[in-house]
């Protein structure tokens, strides 16, 4: 196992090498550049083939061409981006063609801003593409888990032949942390459903998301649905620190998680209860685990760099169970520790043991 | 007894939905046959775009992978990139390829990626109903310029092969025709020879096929066959825009 001191971007793309990902297509657009720079030069070291395509468009394409044709692929992009990539995820989650997607975001909308931002929340879980499909959407904590995840991410896409998205932001993409790296694994792109020639194999393989006769798609949709709700009793991942004996569970992901475990390390300190929720998945959402900790009489207060979009998932999970603060940021900077102390002070009765 | 005719193997026998007169199922056939010819069925893999072509896989005999409206070519290289041994081809009309897919095929051209592309022209929109494509002749009408495509207002209709001429990516770009017996079996020629430079690892090669819509052009098949010949032709030149030195325009 090698340790090493890693950017965000680049532990994810050596992640993905080290996950037996060769091929990768891309756009540049920042903050995300170094993903795309770092597989130009790794991707010939392995074999494997790095393409910057001639738009985003194209990019997702290609995606949906190597998928289809049974390799591991990625592509990253940041909001805007990921914006014109959505008719591409649509097909591919239509076509059930697996692959791992990145959105290292930043502020929007619109053009928006290079700082980062967790505003892409909506459109990473609740479709963004057209037609009911879903991604698997793991939202990586630390630089280890941007390693960690990304070889998940694309078991994953390959279990369920499912796109998988790796959300992420600005600050944990340029931020350098130690990581430690797995071993290179070696896959094939023999999937029995791949298009690869008939090969002598009787029927052809098909990569479609077209149902236009009778009631294809409905059976589509009905194969699609089915699948999603095997991912989401399956997939929903989470990290719950000291939520059991908590008065009040921050609930936060990504970036907004690390700034408000330090503000809970600090009310710790002055005996206050309070608890971290971190989803590791976006989606599926961990429901279950948030709507248990409500009806056990918990308060909860959600942390993000957006207008408040994890927050509805939060409050739908607690279903009026219990009562839902937010606080969020909205100008492309990451909230302070002492900001984040505050809120969870004014919203702790005084006296502290409360 | 040598048998000189038989139906090609790369086809399926499934019935096509394609009207009356359309000169689609030829095509299919040619790019069928030259696949045949060429023995590669086993390791081709096609691309279906958006248009009335959408069902293509449905008669091809192939692996194949359907398109989202334009871009197939970038399709087409992701799996090429995957598979550099399979021989890759995209089936696209002229809206799918010359109007939303304008940059998907111009930039595989100028990357001189190794696939092959029968691009259908036939001057309209087809499957949504005959409206105007990027190739709609200056006054012709279609649902979206019934009083004739006006070219002080909509401009003027694109000519593919001499646009991806300009490029030094392709290998091979032909313009052909299937109005009549001699044309068809020239066009064929051309849609081998396209298929035999990527098995030569030439780079891009693309075949544009005047065809007919006579559903669309509101004419009877016979009509609409006249029509490629004294209104198209004169506008789309036909003949061989690039190819290496060994290959001569006379195969086409």
């Amino acid at each position: 196992m090698e340790r090493v001191m890693m950017k965000g971007n680049e532990a994810l793309a050596e992640g993905a090498i080290r996950a037996g990902c060769r091929f990768f297509f891309g756009y540049p657009i920042t903050p995300q550049n170094e993903i795309p720079e770092y597989m130009a030069r790794r991707l010939p070291e392995v074999g494997g083939v790095f393409l910057q395509a001639e738009s985003e468009v194209s990019a997702i394409n290609m995606v949906y061409g190597a998928g289809g044709a049974g390799a591991r692929v990625l592509t990253s992009s940041s909001g805007p981006g990921i914006s014109l990539k959505l008719e591409g995820i649509s097909y591919i989650a239509g076509a059930q063609v697996p692959c791992v997607i990145v959105n290292v975001a930043r502020g929007g909308p619109g053009l928006g801003g290079l700082t980062p931002s967790q505003a892409d929340y909506f459109q990473a879980t609740k479709g963004g593409g057209h037609g009911d499909y879903r991604l698997l959407v793991y939202a990586p904590g630390n630089a280890q888990e941007m390693v960690d995840l990304m070889g998940l991410a694309f078991d994953k896409a390959e279990e369920y032949r499912n796109p998988v998205m790796i959300l992420t932001d600005a600050i944990m993409g340029q931020m350098m942390e130690p990581v430690v790296l797995p071993p290179l694994r070696t896959v094939t792109a023999e999937q029995p459903w791949a298009t690869t020639g008939k090969q002598g194999r009787k029927k052809p393989n098909l990569i479609n998301s077209l149902g236009i006769v009778g009631e294809e798609l409905e059976r589509i949709n009905i194969e699609l649905q089915a699948k999603y709700d095997r991912m989401a009793a399956a997939e929903a991942r989470y990290e719950a620190d000291g939520t059991a004996e908590a008065d009040l569970i921050v609930v936060a992901y990504g970036t907004s998680s690390r700034v408000a475990r330090s503000a809970i390390a600090r009310l710790r300190q002055e005996g206050k209860k309070v608890g971290l929720f971190r989803p590791v998945t976006l989606w599926p959402f961990p429901q279950a685990v948030l709507a248990s900790l409500a009806a056990d009489g918990k308060r909860f207060l959600v942390v993000e760099m957006s207008a408040g979009q994890l927050v509805e998932d939060v409050i739908l999970a607690v279903n009026d169970r219990a009562k839902v603060s937010f606080f969020g940021k909205l100008n492309g900077t990451v909230p302070t520790v002492r900001e984040v102390y505050d809120r969870i002070r004014s919203l702790l009765p005084e006296g502290g043991e409360g | 007894m040598k048998k000189i005719f038989a139906y090609p193997r790369a086809l399926t026998q499934k019935r096509t939905h394609y009207c009356p007169g359309c000169t689609h199922g030829i095509i299919h056939r040619l790019v069928a046959e030259a696949i045949d010819d060429l023995d590669i069925q086993e390791r081709t893999i096609g691309i279906a775009p958006v248009g009335c072509a959408v069902l293509a896989y449905d008669y091809f005999d192939l692996d194949f992978q359907e398109a989202a409206h334009g871009r197939a070519p970038a399709v087409a290289t992701g799996i090429k990139r995957v598979h550099p041994e399979a021989i890759v081809f995209s089936y696209q009309g002229d809206g799918d390829l010359a109007s939303i897919g304008m940059a998907e095929i111009i930039h595989a051209a100028a990357r001189g990626e190794k696939i092959t592309v029968i691009f259908v022209n036939n001057t309209v929109y087809g499957m949504t109903g005959g409206q105007m494509a990027p190739t709609t002749l200056p006054g012709q009408k279609t649902t979206t310029s019934p009083y004739g495509r006006d070219t002080a207002t909509v401009g003027y209709p694109i000519r593919v092969c001499e646009l991806l001429a300009t490029l030094d990516g392709p290998a091979y770009l032909a313009r052909v025709s299937v109005h009549d017996p001699a044309h068809i079996v020239r066009a064929g020629k051309a849609i081998r020879q396209a298929f035999a430079m990527q098995m030569a690892g030439k780079g891009f090669s693309l075949v544009e096929v005047l065809s007919s819509c006579p559903t669309n052009w509101g004419m009877t098949p016979v009509q609409a066959l006249s029509w490629i010949k004294e209104k198209m032709i004169p506008y789309y030149p036909l003949g061989v825009f690039r190819a290496p030195e060994e290959v001569t325009g006379d195969d086409v």
